[in-house]
């Protein structure tokens, strides 16, 4: 290290993080927090780190729902959809993800028109080839009562729910339980925003000059990223659920069938349960993946940590070694985040044996 | 690209931390047989290979005249493609001996990266791209529109100080390669590409359709664009610095490729130091006497080069405008070989 340093300076080139305070200069796409020309490289970082998991936050949750669906479909003992299951595996496993990404992003921009030639639905939401434009809630004076009537909703609906598992635990007699939630919850909170006087109102888009101006918009690399990350991940998911169910013994579901159970009720209450402690470790990898893999947004210019922070500031200033260094940071400390999560549920799933 | 540049800034740290010192570019070049220069992919007029896969260009010529100078002989030159992202980091690293990558002279790039500018080889500024469809006549007009930019560059912090200037909103489009950015400004992604002006007539002349855009008459900066080195490597620094002087001074004393040998013999003093029948120019510079000669019947002097790779017989169709000699008007001026 010693040595590193030395070279360094005799070469004259700069070193130490000060230039985390100097001004950026440069403008990004997608901000989560305010941020200009005039911010410093500090910003920089947290946008592109917000922007990381934004990314990787929305392609775990969509890849999850589809890999479980996938997964399920595999062992279906309906040929058409398992086979399209496995065809959806084989296929998207099997291409590199940046191949994807570089596909998925070409089939945006080109399926897409200009923004004066936009696709519209209900006249407020507006598809183009520059994002998507949805209209953006501003809210009012009166909601927070809406809040308080949502929490209040929720509170009531876990007590009514412990009390529908204790009665159908002690009768055996079943509650619509999420029939009745959603009910609560719809009913409530639609009476009192219209009590308070409707407190939420919309901000549109609309075309201003050569761009939508308003509302909020995601780009077309944001969807592209985060349809490629999700579609890729998903089959290894899909897999990890695959093999978690297989696992479990035959005599599980025969019984279960046995005793009457539909097959719904056997996959959520018999199958599931033993299965997800099978599936979640590999699943764990796959999240650490995803976040990684994230950081090939820099080849379609989403700004992310990478693109933004190690692409565009490290231009800049040219201290690569710090900012390398940091990115890296950021992606150790993200995947530590994400892998103690997993464990703690993991743990909380595992056979108690006492 | 992401992998690329992981492995350039592996390759900094594992040579940082080395000892290696870097005084001796000359000695590792000659050793090596070949000169590897950093040039661009592809912008073509400045560096992009050919249909039979040969390096044309302005900056490529600068390679090659270094080569020259050195070997005699300007084909011993390893073309090494860099986005603008990974160029610094690979002359620092020691991955490429010279940098001639359209790479604009800036205070903080002299002074804090470790590198030194060798001469400037195209006056250029930055302009703006548009399509004729959106009837926009003047950068002025632009407000709100969306910009496709190169990742790691000058532009993009002229084009925020540009439109914060004139109170005007915008949105970036940061890729990594100009291809990519004119893919985006092709599918429509973007309302406007904007760069160095030499780029955008390069990037034009690529289009499906070059007559649907056009260059908006504004230049919104100075972007001198030359060839880079290491700090601290004073002789090597001379060398390639040199190499671009000699051909300025070749195009003002009349000396091209086709006429080099007969001119060599002239009795013009100016000529003969330059060509090494007299002085030791080439000595001090750690170089055969014929370094100058080399480069002159290699690869031409300055004004053949401009001529060849962007000039008005070319798809570029560049005028010499600051690009001419001093006495033309314009601004390369080479100090006298004496």
């Amino acid at each position: 290290m010693g040595n590193l340093f030395d070279n360094i300076e005799k070469r004259g080139i700069s070193v130490g993080f000060d230039f985390l305070n100097q001004e950026s200069g440069f403008g990004i796409a997608q901000t989560l927090v305010e941020y200009d020309e005039t911010s410093t490289h500090s910003k920089v970082f947290l946008v592109g780190i917000l922007n990381t998991i934004l990314v990787s936050v929305l392609g775990i949750i969509t890849a999850s729902i589809i890999g479980l669906f996938i997964g399920i479909g595999r062992l279906s003992s309906n040929w058409i959809i398992s086979k399209l299951s496995m065809i959806y595996v084989e296929l998207f496993r099997n291409i590199p993800i940046l191949l994807q990404i570089l596909f998925w992003y070409n089939v945006v921009l080109a399926s897409l028109s200009s923004p004066r030639q936009s696709l519209v639905f209900f006249e407020s939401v507006f598809l183009n080839n520059r994002g998507l434009y949805i209209p953006k809630p501003l809210l009012q004076d009166g909601f927070i009562f809406v809040a308080i009537s949502f929490v209040l909703a929720l509170v009531a609906i876990f007590y009514l729910s412990k009390w529908a598992k204790k009665r159908h635990d002690e009768t055996g007699v079943k509650f619509p339980i999420w029939t009745v939630s959603f009910g609560i919850i719809v009913f409530s909170t639609t009476i009192v925003y219209f009590l308070s006087g409707s407190p939420i109102e919309l901000e549109y888009s609309s075309l201003q000059g050569f761009n939508f101006v308003g509302g909020y918009n995601l780009l077309p690399e944001l969807l592209a990223l985060w349809f490629a990350l999700s579609i890729y991940t998903a089959t290894y998911i899909a897999e990890a659920v695959r093999a978690g169910i297989e696992a479990i013994n035959k005599g599980q579901s025969e019984a279960s069938l046995s005793l009457g159970l539909s097959k719904g009720l056997m996959l959520k209450k018999v199958i599931l349960p033993q299965a997800i402690r099978i599936i979640i470790p590999p699943i764990i990898n796959q999240y650490a993946n995803l976040i990684k893999n994230s950081s090939l947004a820099t080849a379609i210019g989403y700004p992310e940590l990478v693109t933004v922070f190690s692409g565009t500031s490290l231009n800049q200033v040219g201290q690569a070694i710090e900012i390398i260094l940091m990115t890296m940071a950021v992606y150790l400390i993200l995947n530590i985040i994400v892998s103690m999560i997993m464990n703690y549920i993991n743990a909380k799933m595992k056979i108690k044996e006492r | 690209m992401k992998f690329v540049r992981m492995i350039l800034g592996f390759v900094l740290f594992t040579t940082l931390t080395t000892t290696l010192v870097f005084s001796g570019t000359l000695e590792n070049v000659k050793k090596r047989g070949k000169l590897n220069c950093g040039v661009s992919g592809g912008l073509a007029g400045f560096s992009a290979p050919d249909s039979s896969g040969k390096w044309k260009g302005l900056d490529v010529d600068m390679c090659r005249a270094v080569a020259a100078a050195v070997f005699g002989n300007a084909k011993k030159v390893k073309f090494i493609s860099l986005t603008a992202k990974e160029r610094f980091t690979a002359l620092q690293s020691g991955e490429i001996d010279v940098l001639a990558r359209n790479t604009t002279w800036t205070a903080t790039r002299d002074t804090s990266l470790g590198l030194n500018f060798a001469g400037v080889n195209y006056y250029d500024g930055q302009g703006f791209l548009v399509s004729k469809k959106l009837g926009v006549k003047s950068a002025l007009e632009l407000n709100g529109a969306s910009v496709c930019i190169q990742a790691g560059t000058t532009s993009e912090l002229n084009l925020a100080d540009y439109f914060r200037t004139n109170g005007m909103k915008y949105k970036t489009l940061t890729y990594d390669t100009s291809a990519q950015s004119r893919q985006g400004f092709e599918s429509g992604r973007c309302d406007i590409l904007t760069s160095d002006a030499s780029q955008l007539y390069a990037l034009k002349s690529q289009l499906k359709k070059p007559n649907s855009a056009v260059v908006l008459p504004e230049i919104i900066s100075k972007e001198p664009l030359g060839p880079v080195v290491r700090q601290g490597d004073d002789v090597w620094f001379n060398i390639v610095k040199w190499s671009h002087i000699a051909m300025l001074n070749a195009e003002e004393l009349g000396v091209t490729s086709k006429n080099v040998k007969k001119m060599a013999k002239g009795k013009n003093p100016a000529i003969q130091r330059l060509l090494g029948t007299s002085g030791d120019a080439g000595k001090n510079l750690h170089l055969d006497k014929k370094w100058a000669y080399n480069i002159i019947k290699e690869v031409g002097n300055y004004g053949e080069s401009f001529e060849r790779n962007v000039g008005l017989n070319t798809p570029l169709k560049i005028a010499r405008g600051l690009n001419a000699l001093w006495k033309d008007g314009g601004l390369q001026y080479g100090p006298p070989v004496r």
